[in-house]
């Protein structure tokens, strides 16, 4: 007889009071599958597992639990019947170290010794190396995951679910992951793989379903789809091919020399020694791991954080190491941050009104603004990056991730800058806008513009930079074209291994 | 069963009516209060609403009184919306008074009229030096300007007594604690003879415009009020913090002192302990349920006003206490927070969670499992 599937959703459909997040999913977990749940932001991937996890209460279908009915009320019922989730964003204590984090999920008849004994013995089964001792914020992003898993893996879970686990590991640790999860499912433990990377769907997985605007789109066997099929199933379209010319870099642009900037927050990272340049009609792109620092040298280029030493940061031949924001910005200098709600926007204000953040035409003599052409300025950037919005007076917060983030990139480019900074251009914005957004830099560089390009995405770093920098705990490595490097070697440098140059400082390319 | 649900976006027709419904709601709450006290609600409720509006004179003593309700309120307005919690705009409307009543005392029988723009301007300077002191303090040495500037308040006061029990006593007062009447000159002129309405209504209505157009007209009223929406979009545009500080602080404790120096000089005409009526702590509520708005400040104002004569006709009227005044106003303020909550989420009339049939039927056996 063959055994009932481990996880069987019927006829899921979650109403949220804008969006009907899940509308009929689903899904059939075998034991021991590895089985993608594949979809772009806001496709219901997680509400779907928040449902799975008893986070969320579905509005109808049917959850059943190895063949058996069961309505999963909370998460604590969810552990008890052998479900378990890795979540995205972390949840442990920073000033506790592993083994305390642990501990503290657990029912309290172990004593800390004790769980300290049995995490050692579930990493050396897995392979997870983690010091269950060492307090978490010394912990790198991926130490920290293993804590995760191996706390998942404490209470022998039947179905673990992972949420977007490799966005925050470099590609050495994403394997080192694969070959844990594929020693569980050996094992008869089904995982639940949340993804929107296609590479490691194809690599890692069984079977793929794939979430479309709350439906399922999809069941397929990843390996025997391309990227472009998946990819058309996720968005039902092919991203559009990306125009690429060969660069002609100019002049300098930015020049950063000898950059250290003490971390200001407890949990920050020290930027140490910095040495970089950006030439006028070239995009460099800097990638590593998040948490390494980027931050903190984005807050010091664009002037948040103007602490840099003198000489530090030059544009053109002015040292603006001190200079405000607005003062860089006078000088050709704009940035795209990475949190675009709170940071890039105003949420509440209209986006006529947001354009005044780093837009300064309309400001009239004595201040007075000029409102006809501020929201003239606003319905013109719409157009012109095909943002989704009900115009010039909606406010920030209306519209999607994608559509705020063409508007706000859309607002730099059309400022003409000389140099423009963009910290994860495309951070969960869909394929076909990320597509658009990635064309918009390449033309800007081809018109002379010096761009830098901060991104965790290694592909998109590989696609549009012509030449790419590492950052590994707050230092960063010497350039290297883009045309030479690999993802292997890429990988390794965002470790912090690279070849030393002979002096410090001599680091351009 | 009730359950407050999200909505995807905040209400607009609920953000103009959440200042009506919790009218009506302190209404309510009034009629059962009046009742508890054994008075006749509907008398009590006509000395609140109807009296305040029965006649042209009554609204002028509305106006006399919402001058500086909706001075200080348009200041706190601008504050708020910056992220400067300015709480005491009292003692700034206090020393803009004892700065106002400096010049007045020195003028004599022949001096110009023109000295009402000094005792003003003077007005402005007092409760801009008190509300500088907090910005000082918080740019200097991060001190909470909530503290600091309601710890003022308390020294304002000190000072006031100290000031019309000493040094600025009327030798020919006697002995009570005030200062000499202030000679005519100084009277800030009225508008209609024979009623206490004077210019500082259209001084009032004049700021309520010029707020209007710095708050939604100017860059600089722009850049203040993205460093109270989103701190890091300020930082981000390169909005001075340290600069809105100081704007917000000096605009409101400015328009304070106006209205001190307004008050000094206009109804009161002498400094006396009773200067301080609590006008600065009323404008925090007027600021509120104005939404923060100029126009809706205005109209916070009238209302707060009638509030102040309700509360002193029912005293003398029906022999209620004088503290009325401050529960109705404070009711209005808790009604205002509570009625907020709609415009972020509705009310839903919920029977149980819909769960289709088959779930609901075996809803019962993981409990029963673990149990």
């Amino acid at each position: 007889m063959v055994p009932p599937p481990r996880l069987e959703l019927i006829g899921i459909g979650k109403q949220y009071p804008a969006v009907k997040a899940n509308d009929g999913v689903n899904l059939t977990v075998a034991p021991g599958q590895i089985h993608a749940v594949l979809g772009e932001n806001g496709a219901g991937k997680s509400t779907l597992m928040k449902i799975i996890y008893g986070a969320v209460q579905p509005d109808e279908g049917e959850v059943r639990w190895n063949g058996q009915p069961v309505a999963v009320r909370n998460p604590h019922e969810a552990r008890a019947l052998g479900i378990s989730m890795v979540f995205q964003h972390f949840s442990l204590f920073d000033t506790l170290s592993g083994a305390e984090n642990v501990w503290l999920g657990l029912e309290k008849s172990l004593s800390l010794a004790e769980v300290t004994q049995r995490i050692v013995q579930v990493a050396r089964d897995y392979g997870l190396e983690v010091d269950p001792a060492r307090p978490v914020h010394t912990l790198s992003v991926g130490e920290r995951q293993r804590v995760e898993i191996v706390r998942a893996l404490l209470s022998g879970p039947k179905l673990l679910i992972l949420d977007e686990p490799t966005s925050v590991l470099t590609p050495q640790a994403v394997e080192r992951l694969f070959v844990t999860l594929r020693k569980l499912s050996s094992e008869g433990c089904s995982i639940l793989y949340i993804s929107h990377k296609l590479d490691e769907i194809r690599a890692l997985c069984h079977h793929c379903t794939v979430l479309r605007a709350g439906k399922v789109t999809g069941e397929v066997d990843p390996t025997r789809e391309s990227n472009a099929s998946l990819s058309r199933l996720m968005i039902g379209a092919e991203p559009p091919q990306l125009q690429h010319r060969d660069a002609k870099p100019g002049a300098v642009v930015l020049q950063v020399r000898g950059l250290s900037i003490a971390k200001q927050d407890q949990f920050g990272t020290d930027l140490r020694d910095i040495a970089l340049e950006v030439r006028a009609g070239e995009i460099v792109g800097i990638a590593g791991v998040s948490g390494n620092g980027q931050q903190e040298l984005m807050a010091a280029l664009s002037g948040e954080d103007p602490r840099a030493g003198a000489g530090a940061i030059r544009l053109f031949d002015a040292d603006v190491s001190r200079a405000s924001p607005r003062a860089r910005r006078r000088l050709g200098l704009h940035f795209v941050p990475e949190e675009r709600l709170g940071r890039g926007a105003v949420p509440t204000l209209s986006l006529a009104a947001n354009t005044l953040l780093t837009r300064t035409e309309n400001v009239g003599r004595a201040g007075w603004l000029r409102i006809g052409a501020v929201e003239a300025l606003a319905a013109a950037l719409i157009e012109r990056f095909k943002v989704k919005a009900g115009g010039p007076g909606a406010a920030a917060r209306s519209l999607s991730g994608g559509n705020l983030q063409k508007f706000i990139v859309g607002r730099e480019i059309d400022a003409a800058p000389k140099l423009l900074i963009v910290s994860q251009p495309t951070w969960g914005v869909d394929v076909g806008a990320a597509a658009q957004i990635r064309g918009e830099l390449l033309a800007l560089r081809d018109a002379g513009c010096a761009v830098l390009v901060v991104s965790e995405e290694l592909d998109e770093l590989f696609e549009i930079s012509d030449r790419l920098l590492v950052m590994a705990q707050g230092r960063i490595s010497p350039s290297t074209p883009t045309a030479q490097a690999t993802i292997e070697r890429i990988g390794e440098w965002m470790s912090g291994l690279w070849p030393q140059p002979a002096q410090p400082g001599a680091a351009h390319a | 069963m009730l359950k407050l649900e999200a909505r995807p976006q905040p209400s607009n027709a609920m953000s103009f009516a959440s200042p009506l419904v919790a009218l009506l709601v302190t209404v309510l709450i009034g009629i059962v209060m009046f009742a508890l006290l054994g008075k006749d609600p509907l008398r009590a409720l006509q000395m609140f609403f109807w009296e305040p509006i029965r006649s042209a004179y009554a609204w002028t003593e509305i106006a006399v009184k919402a001058t500086p309700l909706v001075l200080i309120g348009l200041g706190l307005s601008i504050c708020y919306r910056s992220n400067v919690w300015n709480i005491g705009a009292e003692g700034q409307y206090v020393v803009g008074a004892i700065f106002a009543s400096g010049i007045a005392m020195q003028a004599g029988a022949d001096t110009p009229r023109a000295i009402v723009l000094a005792i003003l301007l003077a007005g402005i300077v007092g409760g801009m030096v008190w509300a500088g002191i907090v910005a000082l303090l918080r740019d200097r040495f991060n001190a909470n300007e909530i503290l600091v500037s309601l710890m003022l308040v308390y020294v304002a006061l000190m000072v006031l007594s100290y000031l019309v029990y000493g040094p600025w006593k009327d030798p020919k007062g006697y002995n009570f604690p005030q200062t000499i009447t202030f000679a005519a000159a100084t009277k800030v002129p009225r508008l209609i003879e024979g009623f206490r309405l004077n210019i500082g209504v259209l001084i009032a209505l004049a700021a309520v415009a010029l707020a209007w157009l710095f708050m939604f007209r100017t860059y600089r009223g722009f850049a203040l009020q993205v460093g109270g929406l989103a701190p890091a979009a300020a930082r981000y545009a390169g909005f001075s913090s340290r600069r809105a500080l100081w704007i917000a602080l000096l605009i409101s404790g400015g328009l304070a002192g106006l209205a001190g120096a307004l008050e000094a000089t206009g109804p009161l005409g002498q400094l006396t302990p009773y200067v301080p009526a609590g006008y600065g702590f009323a404008a925090i509520i007027v600021a509120y349920v104005g939404r923060l708005h100029p126009v809706g400040v205005v109209f916070a104002g009238i209302l707060m006003s009638m509030f102040y004569i309700g509360g002193e006709l029912a005293q003398s009227r029906l022999g209620l206490p004088k503290s009325l005044t401050g529960v109705f106003q404070g009711l209005l303020l808790f009604a205002l927070l509570a009625c907020d909550t709609l415009i972020h989420y509705r009310v839903r009339w919920r029977h149980a969670p819909r769960v289709s049939a088959a779930t609901a039927a075996v809803a019962v056996q993981p409990a029963a499992k673990e149990a």
